[in-house]
């Protein structure tokens, strides 16, 4: 029977992963649209900025967030003050951080897909009547789905398992921030707690392979769905 | 009236063309692959900006370089269609033909869906997707979510060059019947002679981005711009006429022509509609005397206008043939053996058949 400390961890990394997602997709949407398509100085800065957290030490990325996002931090006293928002230490800052580590990973996917939209196929909706903001929408978005999807299911994937940044920057509180990762961490530290450590790495290798299939069979139906 | 005067220039190919086609009409812009057609109609449509010039359709500006005034391409409302259809993958093909319709909503709606749907033979293809229509039924459906839009012009950029030759019988008749049924002007893009003559009335010579000669396809097909760009084979007069007899069941019609009749090869034609020809040039005999006993169909008291040699290494014939130019290749020998020279009496021998597939009515079927 699996404890209440491993549903609490598996609860945990899902709605941080979940949410991890569902915050940074639009953003992700937008900075692969100015990689893509937009020409601007320092566009090369910008896009290795952006794949930063795929190099960086995860504990560093954490602690960068503590300095900006801690309750003292420019940004996380302004969020404090003007909207009571507290970031660290909370599950919603476990999510800001998963959101930022695997943020590379759904602008590469996303990427990947808009340079394989067909300019031709926006140039048509534009003799046809669309402007810019109904192209995208009607055409654009639509076609680049199938990378929309792979990249969220992959990021997802992904954000069930951060740990550097995730105890770097929220902690390690139980029922708050302990996900799955930063659990089994904690039950390999405890003397008892080999038969869930177990557990916890098999929940965590399963997650890991159903997600990656959900991604693969989600592309195939849709691009089935899409036409070549 | 469609007004285009505009010059592109790039380090590697420089596009200038001025012309005025006529509006409603189909006017074809020809010339050989590589010689700025689609650069051309993309400036057009708004697509593309030329470096200077303008474009303007019946008395509105599009484009104006020096006032500053470039209308952008989603709201010219020019409707484009692209010699590789570019449907939209994701959407059925009443997706698709909703597309343009659902975006003119403000425009005039002169054309309807279901009209467009019958003429252009859509009705068991609407629930299809892109994916699943042949080469042909693609272009249709192409034409169809443009026609949907209310475009006050249609361009057509090569729509049959994705098509293999047998199957352009697909797409051909509807083009036709669009033109007998909607007053839309067109610019028709290509780079076969013989769509050009099966559709068009003004000819818009391109070459190596140079515009070379403009006008009405019966005056160009005379000028020795036309034939250095469809090559000696189809070098011919291209003339206009009324249908005055049919025989169906030959398959023959007799035009009149000028001050003549021709007993030419067409098919579906009646009488009275307006039937456009080419004589191609090597298909002409000529007579020093009247003739006999020959199975030729037409045989005309002519006059030698002017005689040239051409660029193939054989002599080009300008015959007046009751009152209507018409061109014939001859050899050396053939000349010498007549002896012709400009202002001599001839006979213009014409076979019947040798018209077929140069004759095509032009005016709708039921005039």
């Amino acid at each position: 029977m699996p404890s209440s400390a491993e549903l609490d961890a598996l609860r945990l990394s899902l709605e941080v992963a979940l949410r991890s997602v569902a915050f940074s997709l639009p953003f992700a949407v937008l900075i692969a649209w100015l990689l893509t398509r937009a020409r601007f100085p320092g566009r090369m800065l910008f896009d290795a900025f952006v794949h930063l957290p795929l190099v960086l030490p995860p504990v560093a990325v954490g602690y960068v967030l503590l300095i900006l996002f801690g309750v003292r931090g420019p940004i996380g006293g302004w969020l404090r003050a003007h909207f009571g928002i507290e970031l660290a230490f909370t599950t919603a800052g476990a999510a800001l951080a998963t959101a930022v580590m695997t943020f590379p990973l759904l602008v590469r996917a996303i990427r990947l897909s808009l340079e394989n939209v067909d300019r031709g196929l926006e140039e048509a909706a534009r003799t046809l009547g669309a402007s810019a903001l109904d192209r995208f929408v009607s055409i654009t978005l639509p076609l680049m789905l199938p990378g929309i999807l792979a990249g969220a299911v992959t990021a997802f994937s992904a954000g069930l398992g951060e740990f550097g940044a995730v105890i770097t920057f929220a902690s390690n509180v139980p029922g708050v921030t302990r996900t799955l990762p930063l659990a089994l961490y904690t039950a390999m530290q405890s003397p008892t707690g080999d038969a869930l450590a177990l557990r916890l790495a098999l929940l965590s290798f399963a997650l890991g392979l159903a997600g990656l299939l959900a991604a693969e069979l989600l592309v195939r139906r849709v691009r089935r769905l899409l036409g070549p | 009236m469609l007004k285009v005067a505009v010059v592109r220039k790039r380090p590697e190919f420089t596009l200038e063309a001025s012309f005025a086609a006529p509006t409603p009409g189909i006017t074809a812009v020809f010339g050989r692959s590589g010689s700025g057609k689609t650069t051309l109609v993309n400036m057009i449509s708004g697509l593309l900006a030329p470096d200077a010039g303008e474009v303007r359709l019946d008395d509105e500006v599009l484009t104006d370089s020096r006032a500053g005034i470039a209308v952008p391409a989603e709201r010219r409302r020019i409707g484009y269609v692209f010699q590789d259809a570019r449907l939209f993958p994701h959407l059925t093909v009443a997706g698709n033909l909703r597309y343009g319709e659902k975006r003119a909503r403000a425009a005039p709606q002169l054309i309807g869906f279901d009209e467009v749907v019958s003429l252009l033979g859509l009705a068991q293809l609407l629930e299809r997707r892109p994916r699943q229509l042949s080469g042909g039924e693609r272009q249709r459906v192409s034409l169809g979510r443009a026609l949907l839009s209310q475009p006050r012009l249609l361009l057509l950029d090569e729509p049959l060059a994705s098509i293999d030759a047998a199957r352009r019988e697909e797409v051909l008749p509807y083009l036709e019947a669009l033109r007998d049924r909607f007053a839309i002007p067109m610019v028709y893009v290509s780079h076969q002679f013989d769509e050009v003559l099966r559709l068009a009335t003004h000819l818009v010579l391109l070459d190596g981005g140079r515009m070379l000669a403009e006008g009405p396809v019966s005056e160009l097909s005379l000028r020795p711009e036309l034939q250095s760009i469809v090559g000696p084979d189809l070098v011919g007069a291209v003339l206009e006429g009324v249908v005055t007899r049919v025989d169906p069941e030959h398959g023959s019609a007799d035009l009149t022509v000028g001050r003549g009749t021709v007993q030419v090869s067409v098919r579906g034609a009646p009488v009275g509609s307006r039937v456009r020809l080419q004589i191609l040039a090597r298909d002409v005999i000529l007579a020093a005397q009247p003739v006999q006993g020959l199975s030729v169909r037409n045989a005309i008291a002519s006059t030698v206008t002017a005689i040239s040699n051409d660029d193939y290494g054989q002599v080009l014939v300008r015959l007046d043939v009751g009152g209507e130019t018409v061109l014939a290749r001859i050899t050396h020998h053939a000349q010498k053996a007549l002896n012709l020279r400009a202002g001599d009496a001839v006979w213009t021998l014409v076979k019947a058949v040798s018209t077929r597939g140069h004759a095509f009515r032009i005016t709708p079927a039921g005039v």
